[in-house]
């Protein structure tokens, strides 16, 4: 085994082509469970905490770009909080201070768990994820980047550079179940938003299917929305919950939501 | 808050006394079990087996012996001693042999230089397995194929009881086991598995002694007996075999058992180099024992005044693929079963059976917890049908000294369960707090799943009590030492224990306990091993405070007598050293066809404790905040106050653990869930602010009085927050951990 | 594979296998046992530590990761005169059972008062909501906070 740390993204790009092999490792909060619990023996680690050009956000053509390096605890802080306010209590919700001071959103596209709490919020911010190699930059949207449980559309010789996400134009909230109050992996979670502007309302749900999915509705028909919500999951039973109870679940989260939202 | 702020450094019996291991401990100082070092130390590995129940047809060491770094491969061949071990019946391969019986269990042992390598190595032994059909239904085991041969419990004195998978039965029949009552409750209940989640993963060094002996620092709850399965494992005389206690990051009753002793002593002797071996969380899932999974019908008959007339209750406990504790976990979950109520008539039935799930033992509160879930239950449920309020319903059947329990066993000692009910009882509850509020105080806490929508107010209160200290005849004593000597401030003292400091603060008591009888300031604790005192028995069944106290005491006070003789002082150099050991009033066994006591009987005193909870239920998403915790506690004399609130507290957690998330989840015999993610324990944000009450009414044949603290929280809280959550839902909610499907009503 | 840091203000070296943990490193490589294995999944929050000043789990992070940084252990969190006011009141209330959450709690601790000296109840719930303790249902935790941030 190998540690690769590149200082600049080119370097870490061209170590990526050479060694498209190289598991890339960020807050290190998946990866390097993976490897306490000797689950995974990665020929090549690639350490990506150097780099400058994945840290922080930025205002973009009236969107937000999140670096794939910016923490949890960066996107609960302000004014960024109050852009993405979803994705603010989302972070909110990460395991305790420590994983949030590592963990990364970029993690949570790379992992692409149906469980990644950044997911639904970035969903209903229409994110487009940025990657790169060196064969050049390309833009993904994440209803596509996500193609399965722990599966997505990087290439073996890409890196997440971070994603763009419309900023709030309305209400935004986050939800997560867990069966206790702190520290859970979610059992089943929601991100909702009344966007004004568009004159919609979106949903994306988390670990109540194989990826985080999208939702949406105008905002003149809302009956019967949560169940539709519900209906758009294809959750299953496992140590975490039961299938029936996160359909449940999901549309009592729904039904909050848009009250909290319309309010 | 509960307790003084303030403590002391140096005091008595009965002083909020700061811990003699605090200051270590908050630096990162302290040692424990898997701190250790030694000069060309090796690492040692479990190689485990992936079924719960197979045959072992072939194991493969060739490819890993030669592997870089690898210094030995063992397996059952390589024990040099007796093969199986346990805690009461040696019924457990020390590596197995022929056949594995759970998930988990260890197969083949490694030691290398890295524990990476030993890994590695540990990949490359291959062990050929014909799976066979697991027994994991405790309710069929007794009609399914034996999966030990022979019947390793058989003629310990138990009721024979000739079905196949019994690990022992009870049955308790006492007065009239049909009287019949004008009101009659039932329910079934079932509680999960508890893992104790100790923070500290079983672990320990083995040092070669280079004379064919070992010694073995380890975290552990009893020395003595650990050296009493290890040295006949390893073909070696007690002597050669010196267990020393390392520092203990929690124990709970999941280190009565042996983890690692034996195989990591078996390397080390076969390597003559110093072996650490440390489990890993997951590894540790399978490294001890659990609390027992348990079923149970129950059955309440009642005077519509509310006095219990007959309880029949039906007890099965999953023990698992060994025995372990078990057949003192099924005495007492059978002697406990009708709860701290007097009750004329009485049928307990209760079987544990062996099955191919994870094997169960010792856990806080010991049987008692499954009981009292199920008995509080009932309690509640003989309320409501006669519309009388719970807390009247219990004390009017509350069991008082000069009362009988259902194994006819007499109260003689201190029993105030009436008074801890009242108390309890008496301490107001928090009013609601005002909408909104931050989620944090809300159900679903940090998840942000409600402002206030579907949550529902509930308040509980659950009563339960067992026994202090070893019963059922089993010998039970504490052996102290001390030493005496001059110092230039006159006489200074050391003492000797080997209780087991398992964080319970049994150091202070004994350090209190000596300064107190010898009305002296200066007093060391000597180290904890099996070569410088006796045995303590095990930091288990509430009994460390009591016996050590007993113990010191004694042996202070025969130090003080040999000083006077000495006409009270000593010369430089002049020592005083004595040793003395400790026992409480003889147990007897039950009667093992009537389940009743036969002489003086089978517990030496009890326990009781009441508890009041208030909890809010978010009914539609099936989700918990407990609000509030107050209780009442039967503690005899506080030896240490802030400790002693301490254990009701950190008591308390676990047993709301129980109630709200905390189960081992098994899917065919195979653990799904071995991990801090899948297996929650309370986080501060899940566990309320507790109300405490101290009921210090002296044993009378205990030393200063005092009986033991640690358990009786657990017992009750489990049955308390079930209680309060009943009240929220207007559910039935049966079993533990509550799944938030039963609360919204899914099935 | 070698590995350099500042380990609570000092220079220190390392060799390590490429997949050691920061926590393994420290622990068994540096001599700095402190910081505690209880889960190594980021659960516990035993193993907490000051990373260039950032709370976070040891045992979440590469030892390579750790390359060139600086660290504070719970080792290096008293000051010379004696223990840090964190340590003084965890002793002092009764915080400490078992002891094996402990220095991850008080390095939470400590880091939690650098920011906020003046914590709610609700603050210190949420800060200390990483780390596990099995012994004391947190209450003397808290209390303990509180003497601290009184301090």
């Amino acid at each position: 085994m190998d540690v690769l740390t590149p200082t600049t993204l080119d370097e870490a790009l061209r170590m990526k082509a050479e060694r498209p092999d190289a598991v890339p490792i960020q807050g290190g909060t998946d990866v390097m469970v993976e490897l306490n619990f000797d689950r995974a023996r990665p020929a090549v680690l690639l350490n990506l905490n150097e780099l400058a050009e994945l840290r922080g956000w930025s205002r973009e053509n009236g969107s937000i770009r999140l670096g794939a390096g910016l923490t949890y605890t960066e996107a609960m802080e302000a004014p960024l909080a109050e852009k993405l306010p979803a994705l603010a209590e989302a972070s909110r919700t990460v395991g305790g201070p420590q994983i949030r001071n590592r963990g990364t959103v970029g993690g949570n596209l790379g992992t692409a768990s149906p469980a990644g709490d950044a997911l639904p919020p970035l969903l209903i911010g229409d994110a487009v994820v940025e990657l790169a190699s060196i064969r050049g930059e390309r833009t993904v949207p994440l209803n596509e980047f996500l193609t399965g449980p722990k599966r997505n559309a990087l290439a073996d010789d890409e890196l997440i550079l971070g994603a763009r996400v419309r900023a709030a134009h309305g209400a935004q909230t986050f939800m997560k179940v867990g069966p206790r109050n702190a520290m859970v992996i979610s059992v089943v979670s929601l991100a909702l938003t009344v966007d004004r502007e568009r004159d919609e309302v979106r949903a994306a749900f988390g670990s109540a299917g194989p990826v985080a999915r999208l939702v949406s509705a105008r905002l003149a028909d809302l009956d019967g929305f949560p169940e539709r919500v519900a209906a758009a999951a294809s959750p299953i039973d496992d140590v975490r919950g039961s299938a029936a109870y996160r359909s449940h679940a999901l549309s009592v989260l729904t039904a909050r939501a848009v009250e909290r939202c319309l309010q | 808050m509960n307790a003084p702020a303030r403590t002391l450094e140096l005091g008595r019996v009965g002083e909020s006394v700061k811990r003699v291991d605090a200051i270590p401990k908050v630096t990162g100082e302290f040692a424990y079990s898997s701190d250790l070092f030694a000069a060309g130390m090796l690492w040692g590995h479990t190689v485990r087996s992936p079924h719960a129940h197979a045959l072992i047809e072939e194991v493969d060491i060739s490819e890993a012996v030669g592997m870089a770094g690898v210094h030995a491969v063992l397996t059952h061949t390589d024990v040099p001693g007796a093969k199986a071990y346990g805690l009461e019946f040696a019924d457990q391969p020390v590596l197995a042999i022929e056949r594995v019986r759970y998930f988990g269990e260890p197969v083949a042992i490694v030691a290398a230089e890295h524990p990476e390598q030993a890994r590695r190595a540990a990949e490359r032994i291959r062990v050929a397995y014909e799976p066979l059909e697991p027994v994991v239904d405790p309710e069929r085991a007794t009609e399914q194929e034996p999966i030990h041969d022979g019947r390793p419990t058989a003629g310990h004195g138990f009721r024979d009881d000739p079905r196949p998978n019994v690990v022992r039965s009870i049955v308790i029949r006492h007065g009239d086991p049909d009287a019949q009552g004008e009101v009659t409750v039932s329910g079934v209940y079932e509680l999960g598995i508890q893992d104790q989640a100790f923070l500290g993963p079983e672990s320990g060094l083995a040092v070669p002694d280079g004379e064919g002996g070992v010694d073995v620092y380890v975290a552990t709850q009893w020395l003595h007996v650990d050296r009493d399965q290890v040295a006949p494992c390893l073909g070696l005389d007690p002597e050669q075999v010196r267990i020393h206690l390392s520092g203990v990051g929690g124990a709970f009753g999941g280190r009565e058992d042996l983890s690692m002793q034996i195989h990591a002593s078996m390397l080390a002797l076969h390597t003559n180099r110093p072996v650490k071996m440390v489990y890993n969380r997951e590894e540790s899932f399978v490294g001890h024992i659990h609390r027992h999974p348990a079923k149970i019908w129950m059955e309440h008959r009642a005077k519509r005044d509310g006095k219990l007339v007959n309880v029949r209750a039906r007890i099965l406990l999953d023990g698992g693929a060994y025995a372990s504790s078990s057949a003192a976990v099924t005495a007492n979950a059978s002697a406990f079963a009708c709860g701290p109520y007097a009750v004329e008539n009485a049928l307990v039935e209760c079987a544990c059976v062996y099955t191919n799930n994870p094997p169960c033992g010792a856990m806080r509160g010991f049987g008692a917890v499954q009981s009292c879930f199920a008995h509080e239950a009932q309690m509640d449920k003989l309320g409501a049908e006669l519309g009388m309020d719970p807390v009247e319903l219990r004390l009017r059947n509350a069991l008082a000294p000069g009362d009988s329990l259902p194994t006819g066993q007499k109260i003689t000692g201190s029993f105030p369960a009436a008074e801890v009910i009242r108390r309890a009882a008496a301490l107001p509850i928090p009013e609601p707090e005002e909408l909104p509020r931050d989620a944090l105080r809300l159900p679903g806490g940090s998840g942000n799943t409600t402002r206030g929508e579907g949550v529902r107010r509930g308040v509980g209160f659950a009563v339960g009590f067992k026994n202090v200290c070893y019963s059922e005849g089993f010998d039970d004593s504490t052996a102290a030492r001390v030493r005496l000597a001059a110092s230039d401030d006159g006489i200074a003292a050391v003492v000797h224990c080997a209780a087991a400091e398992v964080g319970q603060g049994v150091v202070n008591v004994i350090l209190q306990t000596a300064r107190t009888e010898l009305d002296l300031d200066e007093v060391v604790l000597g180290s904890a091993t099996t070569s410088s005192v006796g045995s303590a028995g095990s930091a288990s069944a509430s009994r460390m405070t009591w016996m050590a106290a007993g113990a010191v005491q004694l042996a202070c006070r025969a130090a003080k007598d040999e000083l006077e003789r000495r006409g009270g002082d000593l010369e430089h150099g002049e020592t005083i050293d004595v040793e003395r050991v400790y026992h409480h009033r003889p147990t007897t066994p039950l009667d093992r066809e009537t389940g009743q006591v036969t002489g003086d009987g089978a517990h030496v005193a009890y326990i009781c404790a009441a508890m009041r909870v208030v909890a809010e239920v978010d009914v539609e998403l099936g989700l918990t905040r407990v609000v509030w915790i107050g209780t009442a506690q039967d503690v005899g004399k506080a030896v240490n106050p802030q400790a002693v609130y301490g254990q009701i507290e950190g008591g308390i957690a676990q047993g709301l653990g129980l109630a709200l998330m905390e189960e081992i989840q098994t899917q065919d015999g195979l653990i799904t869930n071995a991990s801090f993610t899948d297996y929650l324990i309370p986080t501060t944000l899940d566990m309320p602010p507790v109300e405490a009450q101290l009921v210090e009414e002296p044993e009378p044949d205990a030393p200063y009085g005092v009986k033991g603290v640690g358990e009786p929280p657990t017992v009750v809280s489990t049955a308390a927050v079930a209680s309060a959550l009943r009240d929220a839902t207007g559910r039935q909610l049966t079993r533990v951990p509550v799944r938030p499907d039963e609360i919204v009503g899914l099935p | 594979m070698r590995v350099e840091l500042t380990v609570n203000g000092e220079r220190r070296e390392a060799d390590a296998w490429a997949g050691e943990s920061l926590l393994y490193v420290l622990r068994e490589r540096l001599g700095l046992p402190g910081s505690k294995n209880a889960c190594e999944q980021g659960e516990c929050g035993s193993c907490s530590v000051l990373l260039d000043g950032r709370l976070v789990c040891a045992c979440l992070v590469l030892a390579a990761q750790a390359d060139g940084h600086e660290l504070v252990t719970v080792e290096g969190l008293g000051e010379e005169a004696g223990l840090h006011p964190v340590q003084e009141a965890f002793a002092e209330t009764g915080a400490v059972q078992c002891g094996f959450c402990t220095p991850g709690f008080v390095v939470a601790t400590a880091d939690l008062l650098a920011r906020n000296p003046r914590p709610s109840d609700d603050e210190i719930r949420e800060a200390l909501s990483g780390n596990l303790c099995r012994c004391t249902g947190y209450a003397k935790i808290f209390d303990a906070v509180r003497l601290a941030a009184g301090s």
